[in-house]
């Protein structure tokens, strides 16, 4: 008989190699699910994971990466902070959204200034768009105990008819000939998040999300703050009894991550996305969950698993593309990945042990 | 504006139809809830359900086997959210939620190919003499039968949690699994039958979505009912009766705010599409508010014998 026994301490090997035995296993299984549905399992395996990266069109996928990276990266770190604490929030599709809105009405009311103070002027009021959209749960938590997840959740949807709505409405492009969505910002220098070298990908968004690791990586494992907030994940009642107000952490967190999803919805729309228009969010606010979960709530783990989160996006893509494979194939790949990392994680704090011995 | 185009006996009658999807899936998570287990795939159980349903029912030309199809895909699915969750012990949170996100992949997977085609849908089941009441009768006893087995789901659930040993054991695991594992009653299994009960309802409630109340498959349909779902058990204080009052009257809601949109009221169309979510988020305040939380005390927590 197989049983599971604790592990007086988690394993550091199994913390590390989880992920990647996760990843293999994907590769298995989406092999298998790429073959039922009559592709060659290895050729989509190396369209997705190899071509983009070594292969012939490689110049052009390489750049994407970091575009598609940056978002899902800065979205991450913000929850991975608020997942180490116990404070789910999983609506940052929403904060995304309202930052992108927030951050490009600000733009748009001042448009056609070329002054250099426009972009500035934007990221700041596209983190405030996420921040106070996350600020509702935070308030309702701490106020009346409500559930963050389902009202963050709730004002995601929220969120998309507020889009809809602007992008038809208020900031419709007067010169649109009435078509939906904004004035498009890459044709207006003073707002747009341009590559900052061309043919990388590297807009400031990237930027942003390089800032975000290092800074996250020094709140968590350098900063009190860092230290109460896995304080109050990990044992609750130690954490009260060592003062730390949980309302707190609660808005440190629930803020934080509106916030860096506000600035992430701002450089998506001012850059690759280029205009509000009714779908321009592609699901990056719940992807990011899984490149949490995936980096193990590490900034660093997050930086690579948005990496690889990208990849899968890119070489999905392409996938689509060349082997007329359906988009959805690759979001029900991102979904088995987090699946099968949730079933390896239980190898980090217990072991298997073999025979009855004992009374389990 | 003109609202006496509003039929009050209509608005009823298509209330209780709005409502049973979120009704079957609601119900079935409550029971799951009581177990102790939260899981936070409602709505990726549920567009599977829809999904599945659709393309059974289409194939086969019998909403019956696409009802009976999305009930097991949704238990299917909930299998594999019961053996991370019980037997891997993984973080129910974070399972459920990527419950949500592998359903939501797979039923557009899945449904691609049925995208703009026609399904049979159920014929209305008239309960004799009932159905031919003046008011009532067109009101509350002219739908498929559908309607009713959500609204006897709903009496045996209660009657099983309040009457029943059956039903006294597995509140006992939900409320402490480790008392329960002490008196010997082996709470994974229970947990997975629960588990399992909670993803067929979710499957079903899918299906009603797709092959009923719509009916058509298109991606993403569910638009958030299952988290819906969840929010009426939190409403609900985990009892059946009123699960029954949450979804009906967000059933009333959903449909009152289309008829306002159909009659044309002087108010943003946004507000309006918007108002199902926010009015979700205002009962959790005022019932998070008066702090009559009845959760089951292990809810969410894992098991593990050896604690």
């Amino acid at each position: 008989m197989i049983r599971l026994e604790k592990r007086p301490q988690p394993s550091q090997a199994w913390t590390a190699g989880s992920p990647l035995l996760a990843v293999l296993l994907t590769m298995i299984v989406g092999g298998l699910l790429f073959a039922f549905l009559g592709a060659d399992p290895f050729e989509t395996i190396r369209t997705i994971f190899w071509d983009p990266i070594f292969g012939e069109f490689a110049f052009y996928y390489r750049g994407q990466l970091l575009v598609k990276a940056g978002p899902l990266i800065l979205i991450a770190i913000g929850l991975s902070i608020g997942f180490k604490a116990g404070v789910w929030n999983i609506g940052a599709e929403g904060q995304y959204i309202m930052g992108a809105i927030c951050g490009a009405g600000a733009g748009l009311a001042l448009y056609p200034s070329e002054s250099v103070l426009i972009f500035p002027v934007m990221v700041i009021a596209g983190a405030l768009g996420g921040w106070l959209w996350a600020m509702i749960p935070a308030v309702l938590k701490t106020r009346f105990g409500t559930n963050e997840i389902l009202v963050s959740l709730m004002l995601v949807y929220v969120a998309q008819n507020i889009l809809i709505s602007v992008s038809t409405g208020l900031l419709r492009n007067p010169d649109g000939m009435g078509f939906p969505g904004s004035r498009n910002f890459k044709q207006w220098d003073a707002a747009h998040n341009a590559e900052l070298i061309a043919g990388t990908g590297m807009h400031w968004g990237v930027v942003a999300a390089f800032i975000a690791v290092i800074g996250a990586y020094v709140l968590m494992s350098r900063h009190i703050t860092g230290f109460n907030i896995r304080l109050t994940g990990e044992a609750p009642r130690a954490a009260r009894f060592a003062g730390v107000n949980p309302a707190r952490i609660v808005f440190f967190c629930l803020g934080l991550a509106g916030l860096l999803a506000g600035v992430a919805g701002l450089f998506e729309v001012t850059g690759p996305a280029g205009q509000i228009s009714g779908a321009f969010n592609a699901g990056y606010g719940f992807t990011a969950i899984i490149v949490a979960f995936l980096g193990r709530l590490h900034p660093i783990g997050i930086l690579l698993a948005g990496l690889l989160m990208a990849l899968t996006y890119i070489g999905g893509e392409a996938a689509q593309t060349t082997m007329q494979l359906p988009g959805a194939a690759i979001q029900l790949f991102q979904g088995m990945l987090l699946f099968f990392l949730l079933a390896t994680d239980v190898f980090t704090n217990f072991r298997l042990r073999f025979g009855t011995k004992g009374v389990a | 504006m003109d609202l006496s185009s509003i039929n009050p006996v209509l608005l009823i009658a298509s209330l209780m139809v709005s409502a049973t999807p979120i009704l079957l899936a609601a119900i079935g998570e409550m029971v799951v809830e009581k177990s102790g287990v939260l899981n936070l795939g409602v709505e990726g159980m549920m567009i599977t359900g829809a999904v599945v349903g659709f393309a059974i029912a289409v194939n086969t030309g019998s909403p019956g086997w696409g009802f009976v199809a999305a009930a097991l895909a949704g238990a299917a699915l909930s299998l594999a959210f019961g053996v991370l969750t019980q037997f891997l012990l993984s973080n129910q949170v974070a399972t459920g939620l990527g419950l949500t996100l592998v359903g939501l992949g797979l039923s557009s997977l899945i449904g691609k190919p049925y995208e703009g085609l026609k399904t049979p849908t159920l014929p209305k089941a008239e309960i004799p003499l009932l159905s031919d009441l003046p008011v009532f009768g067109k009101m509350l006893f002219s739908h498929d039968i559908m309607v009713y087995v959500s609204l006897i789901l709903v009496a045996a659930v209660w009657a099983f949690l309040k009457y029943t040993r059956a039903g006294l054991i597995l509140r006992a695991v939900g409320e402490s699994h480790d008392s329960a594992h002490a008196l010997g009653y082996k709470v994974t299994r229970i947990r997975m039958a629960a588990i399992l009960f909670g993803g067929a309802c979710a499957g079903l409630g899918g299906a009603y979505l797709s092959l009923v109340r719509v009916p058509q498959w298109t991606e993403g349909m569910t638009a958030g009912a299952g988290w819906i779902a969840l929010a009426i058990v939190v409403f609900a204080s985990w009892r059946a009766g009123r699960v029954l009052v949450g979804a009906y009257l967000f059933g009333g809601v959903t449909v009152l705010q289309l008829n306002l949109q159909a009659a044309g009221a002087d108010v943003p169309v946004a507000l309006l599409s918007a108002s199902p979510y926010l009015i979700t988020i205002i009962v959790l305040v005022i019932i998070s508010a008066r702090g009559a939380h009845a959760a089951p005390a292990s809810l969410g927590r894992s098991f593990h014998a050896s604690h």
